[in-house]
């Protein structure tokens, strides 16, 4: 099977449409990832209003649907700034170089099997490449230049500071997400789209690999710098961070940016771990559901799953600390996906070359990981008794002007409690008022 | 020529060019920038070769992750909008940087042309010679050494950059107390 597919630049069964259709196919992923990125605004909008409480936008368009549209003129119509200090070439450039790799990545995104199109049987795919998925890697980290350069060249400190966080964090989650691919890339023996979706004919690697599958999910959140991940444009530290000197179209291009980026990873996660366009079980028994156009529907709808969730948890989670983010990232999201990555390759490997068959390898592999877990936690009583052992004896007093500045009260700390003359007095100061309290 | 050797001789052009300017440009940023052109365009000339697998490798790693941190680096340090004149080398400085940089490039091409001036790709067959299970099993059978050498480099050269980063390590604690933490 791999061997017909490496013996071609191209994978089998593409590179064969006639030019109108290579050129109407992209012109529909263009189409469709503008249409998405309006709707997607509008969605958000409207599902964080009724996470508030709130109606949303409602006004243009049928239940607001026109809004986002309207939005776009609008920032259309604007005056663009460039500010004195830039420097004007790459200030211009930016935006560009920030939107262009968006829209290039989905090429490569299987929206459907081989379906007639004017009697030209082709796939539902602009093209496929043997290595597709480290192309969209490449294309995602050409885009990272957008932002980073967005930041120095405006020439001033609140967007280069929110540029460098965007790029340290593009950088440090684009690890991890690569290290995901890599348990998908050994189980379909293949980097192409098309084929990884062919291998996931019987189980979707998101069941098989479950693992790989959360750690994608988390650091394609990070990679597209939305909330709780959304620091590089934390408006209480940043203003609005790379882009903050921009304004009308430019500022537009870089909001396009973002949701199709949006958009893309989550077709990605669809196409790597939900089975890309396959029908999901119940639908599959019926014969009919992976042939014709209707895979393009379930694509779909994992699709607009994905960016729910997205959308979800804007809604409900607080932004993180950009320490407790980049921890998280370094310490936490790559070495479990390292681990997990030697645990497949283990696994594999005793696949391939020895036959052992898969439950064996679960059940001996579960075991073990179930004694490393049980030891842990023996370790962890053990330390935690000796730490309060510890703990008890260095009770450290609490200085409230520590280094001549008011502080707080440290972690083993022990707080005095409070003089009995203190609050009294503050009660009956006669100078403050009952709305003071 | 046929289209592929025209485009190859166009990226080449543009290779050495932006090359060039890497060193000649005495904006500090835009010197990154010229570099990022220029490894994009070795990459476009691993593709015309038909190695995809190390074409996107090559913009993944050099252009995505490489000179990004450049920039951050330089960003977190200084980089200035506009000419940085400060930096500019003398004229004897100029022409040793020049005379090593050119005997570097003879070597290289010298080397190159004695070891594959005679060696011809077929680009219209059978292309899984840039394939990414050619070079996996050229990587992880004939150059595996090399290869490993040259990754404990890197991890030295990485706990180098941690020790020269720390102060903190190494310092008696009198003395690590006065500095920052």
């Amino acid at each position: 099977m791999t061997a017909t597919v490496w013996a071609s630049p191209l994978v089998k069964g593409f590179g064969a449409d006639p030019w109108w259709l290579v050129l109407g196919k992209a012109l529909f992923i263009f189409v469709f990832l503008v249409v998405m990125t309006l709707f997607t605004i509008w969605w958000e909008r409207r599902v964080v209003a009724r996470m508030q409480n709130r109606i949303g936008p409602n006004r243009v368009g049928p239940a607001g649907l026109l809004q986002s549209l309207a939005d776009g003129i609008k920032l259309a119509l604007k005056e663009d700034i460039i500010p004195k200090a830039a420097d004007k070439v790459v200030f211009v450039l930016a935006p560009i170089i920030s939107t262009i790799p968006a829209f290039m990545a989905f090429a490569v995104v299987p929206l459907g099997p081989r379906v007639s199109i004017a009697g030209h049987p082709t796939n539902l795919q602009v093209t496929d490449l043997p290595v597709a998925v480290l192309y969209i890697l490449a294309v995602a980290s050409v885009g990272i230049y957008g932002i980073v350069l967005a930041g120095w060249s405006s020439g001033s400190t609140y967007p280069l500071l929110g540029g460098l966080r965007s790029t340290a964090q593009l950088i440090s989650y684009e690890v991890a997400m690569g290290l995901s691919f890599v348990g998908v890339f050994l189980y379909a023996g293949s980097m192409s789209t098309s084929q990884i979706v062919a291998g996931q004919a019987n189980l979707w690697y998101c069941l098989l690999l479950a693992p790989s599958f959360v750690i994608y999910t988390i650091s394609m959140v990070g990679e597209t710098n939305r909330a709780p991940f959304d620091l590089p444009e934390a408006e209480g530290e940043l203003v609005g961070g790379f882009h903050t000197e921009y304004s009308s179209l430019k500022f537009a291009l870089f909001f396009l940016a973002e949701y199709v980026n949006m958009v893309t990873v989550s077709a990605l996660a669809t196409t790597l771990f939900l089975g890309g366009w396959r029908a999901p079980w119940p639908i599959s028994l019926w014969s009919g559901a992976n042939h014709d156009w209707w895979p393009m529907l379930w694509f779909l709808v994992k699709l607009m799953l994905f960016i729910f969730v997205f959308i979800w948890l804007r809604g409900t989670l607080p932004r993180l600390r950009y320490d407790q983010f980049m921890r998280f990232g370094w310490k936490v999201l790559i070495p479990v996906a390292l681990g997990w990555l030697l645990l497949v390759a283990t696994a594999r490997a005793l696949n391939n070359e020895y036959s052992v068959n898969r439950r064996d390898i679960l059940i001996w592999g579960g075991g073990a990981v179930l004694v490393v877990l049980l030891l842990s936690f023996v370790w962890d009583a053990v330390a935690s008794r000796r730490a309060a052992n510890d703990a008890d004896d260095a009770e450290a007093e609490f200085d409230p002007m520590a280094g001549g500045h008011p502080v707080p009260p440290l972690p083993g700390q022990n707080v005095p409690a409070l003089v009995g003359g203190m609050t009294t007095d503050h009660v009956h100061d006669p100078s403050r008022t009952e709305d003071d309290q | 020529m046929s289209v592929v050797e025209v485009l190859f001789v166009l990226l080449g052009i543009v290779a050495v060019g932006s090359a060039l300017l890497v060193v000649t440009t005495n904006q500090l940023v835009h010197a990154a920038l010229w570099l990022v052109v220029c490894l994009g365009s070795v990459a476009g000339c691993y593709l015309l070769l038909s190695a995809e697998f190390v074409a996107w490798v090559q913009v993944l790693i050099y252009v995505g992750a490489v000179v990004v941190l450049l920039l951050f680096g330089l960003m977190l340090t200084r980089a200035p909008i506009g000419a940085s004149t400060d930096l500019d080398a003398g004229l004897g400085q100029r022409a040793v940087a020049a005379l090593t940089a050119g005997g570097l490039a003879g070597i290289v091409i010298t080397a190159l042309v004695d070891a594959f001036s005679g060696e011809r790709i077929d680009l219209g067959g059978d292309v899984s010679t840039g394939s990414s299970a050619s070079a996996g099993s050229a990587l992880f059978r004939g150059w595996v050494l090399p290869f490993e050498v040259l990754s404990l480099l890197l991890l030295a050269a990485l706990v180098g950059a941690i020790v020269l980063s720390r102060r903190d390590v190494g310092v008696e604690p009198e003395a690590a107390d006065g500095g920052p933490t």
